[in-house]
């Protein structure tokens, strides 16, 4: 294998490097490097810059930075910018190591996209339950406002921005952008009706707001320094760049992996040495979550498969949030897939009756699957309250020699977030290719002596 | 108990001042709050009430969404148990089960001595570390039953003093002293940025 260029992960070796003089001494470049080049341009340069790149955003949508930076309506003061440090989606390992390990990087990054949107002010919302990476991200913020990067004239220049740390108290949904916005005002954090389709309309304070991920942002400073041009020559034509993947389950080395975009397939995530190393004890794939819980299943004939969002879209699932959770032949697909299924179910914020209500019923339709207590019907039963959460046609891995074609990502819905639809990936995904596994849990409790009861109708067994 | 301490009051200010509008500092209040009575109590959700200007029925109709937030007293030491599917798939599941059964408990409720409290909890974004737990939101990775029972000793001993008791999260605060604070005013009396006008007008220079 050639060497994997590291634009984000360059200084995870480095001990110190999250302290101010770790950062500038150490990676792929000088630590505030970045900002400098950015303030020898106009922020419309750096604007275009960024746009050049096509950096895509890492958050799960993949949405280009530079494009969604260009939504702020013009001649409308005053713009945000809010960070989206809630990373909670199941599987999803990734933006807690960069902010723990590399937070003036992250920093930095704010600060180039403060720059070229005209931010008054920024927030930088981090998840809750992450301690160790709110602390990490106030020392780090504390040396630079100190070092005059943060706050009043930085650098000695007239370019001046507050980026105040903020943190949550644990709720999933935080994460959907406009309920992130919610919970910095103040609020229960439920996601708002659409439209606007993005806070850069109205956002925090029904102001223009732009909302990015930790790792979109953190892949700024590496582009303003090395320039548009070096960061389309790593990954493809249509995914620049590099993303961050957490390999997790049944993998010998479960690890976080920086890989070019576009050109690794999942196959060398799983078996490549350096990377997941082979299914443990030699077992073989059963399936894999390939974008994060919300992303619908893949089997083994989508291993080859590159991992670039238009492929994995066009092949019926999502790339995600980069989590990709691989399970061996000894998983219980009815096991996996309720567990999936009740992290959402959990998780529903309540505020539309489609979600709130249609992901408690799968969850508890599920349960008694597994428990043994399911019911013939209970299949139909499950489809038809997906149905309702996201009618028609749900997104699927499909295999050509099936004759089978996928049906692209996202799905449809009939609530207010992807949330509740994202509930729907396990079911469908599971019923479809492993329908046998729960008929013979269904089947089986029919099976089982019923004391003196009269006989129930005999099952044929699959 | 109780309101803010005269030092937590303070800390609490400083905190509203850094945002537009005060009542965006809720939760970090919240937070102040747990860390200083170990859980969200009554008079503290009125004392944050007063201090960001909104009912304390505003602030317990928020702090209610939010996981984090104990209304009522928990263990010294709340510990999260990861059983979501990375976890579950390499024995998240074993191990809540065997720390329920280790200590007596179920899933939701504290020890008699008020030591610990145990939750069945959703990814806490450690997936490749599995299985994973928290002990007050600090990581413990590839926990196997062994390491568990060491953890619970060494807490009921004492060795872990890196860990501190329920309620508090970062160690390190974020502090602008205020010669350094750029702007930070009501959305409404915002204007565009004058080095953002200037440095589009002229290409780059500052003014
Ligand atoms: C239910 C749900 C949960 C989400 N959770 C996260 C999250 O934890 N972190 C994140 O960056 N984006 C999350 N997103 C995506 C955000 O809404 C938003 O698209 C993203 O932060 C934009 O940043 P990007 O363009 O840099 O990717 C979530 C979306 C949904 C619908
Ligand atoms: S889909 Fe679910 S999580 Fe999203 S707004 Fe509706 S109830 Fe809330
Ligand atoms: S699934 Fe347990 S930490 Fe992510």
């Amino acid at each position: 294998m050639t060497e994997v260029p590291r634009i984000v992960t360059s200084r995870w070796d480095t001990l110190d490097a999250h302290t101010i003089d770790g950062y500038r001494r150490s990676g792929a470049y000088e630590g505030y490097a970045g900002i400098k080049a950015a303030l020898d341009r106009s922020p419309a340069q750096v604007l275009d810059e960024v746009k050049a790149a096509t950096v895509l955003g890492r958050g799960g949508a993949g949405f280009p930075a530079g494009i969604k930076w260009g939504f702020c309506p013009p001649g409308v003061w005053p713009r945000y910018l809010v960070v989206n440090g809630d990373e909670s989606e199941p599987g999803t390992y990734k933006d807690r190591v960069l902010m723990e390990r590399d937070p003036h990087q992250l920093i930095e990054g704010c600060l180039i996209a403060a720059y070229a949107i005209g931010a008054a002010q920024v927030f930088l919302y981090i998840r809750g339950e992450m301690a160790h990476a709110q602390e990490r991200v106030a020392a780090a913020l504390n040396e630079a406002y100190a070092a005059n990067l943060v706050g009043a004239n930085i650098l000695g220049t007239d370019f001046s921005v507050d980026i105040v740390l903020h943190w949550g108290a644990g709720a999933y949904i935080v994460g959907e952008e406009t309920a992130l916005i919610e919970s910095l005002e103040g609020n229960r954090g439920m996601p708002r009706l659409k439209p606007p389709y993005f806070p850069a309309a109205k956002g925090l304070y029904l102001k223009p707001t732009i909302v990015n991920n930790v790792e979109t942002l953190s892949n700024l400073p590496w582009l303003m320094v090395h320039g548009a041009e070096s960061y389309k020559s790593v990954g493809s034509e249509a995914s620049p760049g590099t993303r961050l993947v957490a390999v997790s389950g049944h993998v010998n080395n479960p690890g976080v992996f920086e890989i070019p975009q576009g050109t690794t397939t999942y196959r060398d995530l799983f078996y490549g040495e350096q990377y997941g190393n082979g299914i443990r004890n030699g077992n073989e794939l059963k399936m894999f979550i390939p974008g994060g819980a919300s992303a619908p299943w893949f089997f083994p004939e989508q291993v080859d498969l590159p991992l670039e969002g238009r492929t994995v879209g066009a092949a019926g699932s999502m790339l995600g949030s980069g989590a990709i959770v691989v399970m061996d032949e000894t998983t219980d697909a009815v096991k996996a897939c309720l567990r999936v299924v009740r992290f959402f179910a959990r998780e529903s914020c309540g505020k539309c009756s489609p979600c709130r209500e249609g992901t408690s019923w799968e969850e508890k339709i599920l349960q008694r699957i597994l428990d043994g207590h399911g019911r013939p019907s209970d299949l139909d039963l499950l489809l038809d309250v997906a149905d309702n959460i996201s009618p028609g046609p749900y997104p699927v891995a499909a295999h050509p020699d099936a004759g089978l074609d996928a049906v692209p990502f996202p799905p449809r819905q009939t609530t207010i977030c992807p949330l509740g639809p994202s509930s729907v990936a396990p079911i469908t995904s599971a019923i479809r290719r492993f329908r046998h596994e729960f008929e013979a849990k269904i089947t089986r409790r029919n099976a089982l002596p019923v004391s003196a009861a009269p006989a129930a109708p005999a099952e044929v067994a699959p | 108990m109780s309101r803010f301490n005269e030092a937590n009051e303070a800390i609490a200010h400083e905190i509203i001042a850094r945002y537009p509008r005060p009542k965006s500092a809720t939760i970090p209040l919240c937070h102040l709050a747990q860390e200083q009575d170990g859980y969200l109590a009554e008079d503290a959700m009125a004392h944050i009430a007063e201090l960001v200007g909104i009912t304390s029925a505003e602030v317990m109709g928020t702090a209610t969404f939010y996981e984090m937030f104990k209304l009522a007293p928990v263990g010294r030491y709340v510990i999260n148990i990861c059983t979501n599917i990375s976890c579950q798939l390499v024995g998240g599941e074993e191990l809540l089960e065997h720390a329920e059964s280790t200590l007596g408990i179920t899933s939701g409720s504290t020890t008699a001595d008020g030591l610990f409290t145990i939750e069945d909890v959703e990814c806490v974004a450690a997936c490749t570390e599995a299985p994973a737990c928290q002990v007050n939101y600090r990581y413990q990775h590839r926990v196997t039953p062994e390491a568990f029972d060491t953890l619970i000793a060494d807490l009921r001993a004492g060795r872990r003093p890196e860990i501190p008791d329920h309620g508090t999260l970062g160690a390190t605060r974020q502090h602008i002293s205020e010669d350094r604070v750029a702007n930070i005013t009501p959305p409404e009396q915002q204007v565009e940025p004058a080095w953002y006008a200037a440095r589009n007008a002229t290409g780059g220079e500052s003014a």
